[in-house]
């Protein structure tokens, strides 16, 4: 059964932007007409262009005005330029893009080295809060951290070194008379 | 100027950066007086979302004071304290014509099912955003919106994406009065489309969720019923089939996108090895808890895919089913109506204030929702908060 608006007096504005005739394709259905002459608008000045900015090769060039925050650099941007051959449409777009991400990470730590910075991992990451507002959760983090990491090293370690450790420490001398 | 730096994933800092200056006739210079952390960024933080580059600065929510202004600027002049839409829009391209200016086809030169954002990766048109002492803002004749006197920058900060987010899922969803909505998801946007439904006069309004005082604060704020899919449900669209006298709700409102919790294949293929678009779990339920013939409105975000359907794009270009970003300044004259009349209090999301500084603690307090957070705002060390 359906409430009646006096249910609704408790929350304020109900039903004021009610419309009948709202449907789910507004506004796109408000159209002008222009939609079918193409990219027909009088275009805005154009930004001068004063650093590389990759253009998506789904448009014939730049729109009037581009992001300036950072250009591609290094071999980052190498994956950059070589994933802005293709189109939207490709993989090979977006998993080199993804790439050149991971990629870009690491020159970033390097360039902060080469000026003389290093990295504040632990205050970059905000531990500082996770460490003030989440202690126990972020030790439980860091032990099971560190005993994957202990597991897998022990596993990774050739079987002679792991029975010559033991027999070193002289838990199991096989072998040897009792 | 101090401003946020992106490091790599789950790794950002606050730093001296150069001040940024006009570069085209339209661009005005704010400074930034209030900025926000948003659930977005928590994509790019995270890592998810392809071409974000080492060294930007990010922050599409923001509010400030204008200080230049290019040559061809006249809409809005030095010293008009301005709310900023997260899209860039021209005003004047096909879709902006349509009121589609989250889809602006002139501010986006690195792809073209997304118009431009402020501060989102190179995906979004590679433009610093707000998260710093000053930014560019390009089309200010257009974007840019004054303050009204009375309003708190609070409520305007939050005005910039969340609100009219949170809005525009309610409206494409189609909501009939009396319709019953399930809302996936309580962060700000989820909780602000929740509240939101009731102004397009909905009868019910369910919003669910895996946090606790996520959904305490929803059910306060957009007074709504709130459940726990980890704790008060097997199967969250059994659940919303027996709510619904088995028929399934007449709109369902994706407000998750990429990071939804609640399927662990999804979890592995989606959102640690980004197989396809993110985690398309609470896309999945929305769509099969919603009844026939109704209607799903998508607001969260997805990323380039490799499953079947580039569900990114449908909601990138506002294709029907139906997801778009919003359009915030398509919005703004109604939710400016609604806030200042007190139908709407924004601010209230807000529960954390953060110094730029800190961008770091802000960033981890959000993504891994400690201390209760819902909202956090930055807040520059010139704003003189």
């Amino acid at each position: 059964m359906k409430k009646t608006a006096e249910d609704f007096a408790h929350i304020p504005g109900w039903g004021i932007d009610a419309d009948p005739k709202n449907e789910p394709t507004y506004p796109n259905r408000h159209r002008t007409g222009e939609e079918h002459e193409g990219r027909s608008w009088v275009r805005p000045t154009q930004q001068v262009l004063d650093r590389e900015v990759l253009h998506s090769i789904e448009r014939p060039d730049y729109t009037a005005v581009v992001g300036n925050s950072v250009p591609p650099s290094g071999l980052s941007g190498m994956i950059r330029r070589f994933a802005f051959k293709y189109s939207e449409n490709e993989y090979l777009h977006w998993l080199p893009l993804l790439m050149a991400d991971k990629v870009n990470v690491v020159e970033g730590i390097i360039d902060d080295i080469a000026h003389g910075t290093v990295p504040n991992i632990w205050a970059e990451k905000g531990y500082n809060a996770q460490w003030k507002h989440d202690r126990s959760g972020m030790l439980v983090k860091i032990a099971t951290a560190a005993a994957v990491t202990a597991g897998l090293v022990y596993w990774l370690m050739p079987k002679n070194d792991r029975s010559d450790k033991y027999v070193a420490r002289g838990n199991y001398k096989s072998g040897s008379k009792r | 100027m101090l401003a946020m730096d992106f490091r790599g994933p789950k790794r950002v800092r606050a730093v001296q950066k150069p001040m940024p200056t006009i570069l085209h006739p339209e661009d005005a210079i704010v400074k930034v007086l209030r900025t926000c952390i948003c659930g977005s960024d928590l994509h790019l933080y995270n890592g998810n979302v392809p071409d974000t580059r080492v060294g930007m600065t990010f922050g599409h929510e923001f509010v400030g004071e204008i200080v230049e202004v290019g040559s061809e600027v006249t809409n809005v002049k030095v010293g008009d304290r301005v709310l900023v839409p997260f899209n860039i829009a021209c005003g004047r391209c096909i879709f902006c014509k349509q009121g589609m200016f989250g889809n602006c086809h002139e501010s986006n030169s690195e792809a073209t099912a997304v118009g431009g954002f402020l501060g989102y990766a190179h995906t979004g048109g590679g433009h610093n955003g707000g998260q710093a002492e000053y930014a560019r803002v390009p089309y200010a004749n257009f974007g840019p919106t004054v303050i009204p006197a009375g309003m708190s920058l609070d409520d305007a900060v939050l005005l910039t994406d969340i609100t009219p987010t949170g809005y525009q899922a309610a409206e494409m969803a189609g909501i009939q009065p009396g319709d019953t909505v399930v809302v996936f998801g309580a962060g700000p946007v989820g909780i602000m489309a929740a509240r939101c439904c009731w102004l397009f006069g909905a009868g019910r309004v369910i919003i669910i969720d895996k946090e606790d005082y996520r959904l305490e604060f929803a059910q306060n704020f957009a007074k709504c019923e709130a459940y726990n899919f980890e704790k008060d449900m097997d199967d969250p669209v059994m659940f919303i089939k027996k709510q619904t006298d088995w028929i399934g709700a007449d709109a369902c409102i994706d407000a998750v996108g990429a990071e939804a919790a609640g399927n662990a294949m999804q979890t592995i293929t989606g959102r640690k090895l980004l197989l396809q678009a993110g985690s398309a779990t609470a896309l999945h339920w929305a769509i099969n808890s919603v009844r026939k013939g109704g209607v799903v409105s998508i607001v969260g975000v997805y990323g380039p895919t490799d499953n079947l359907v580039p569900i990114g794009n449908l909601i990138n270009k506002g294709i029907t089913m139906r997801g778009n970003q919003a359009s915030v300044k398509r919005h703004l004259p109604r939710l400016i109506d609604h806030v200042m009349n007190g139908i709407l209090k924004p601010s209230e999301l807000i529960t954390h204030r953060i110094p730029l500084e800190d961008v770091a603690d802000g960033y981890r307090i959000f993504s891994a929702k400690l201390d209760n957070c819902i909202k956090p705002v930055l807040i520059p060390p010139t704003a003189n908060a």
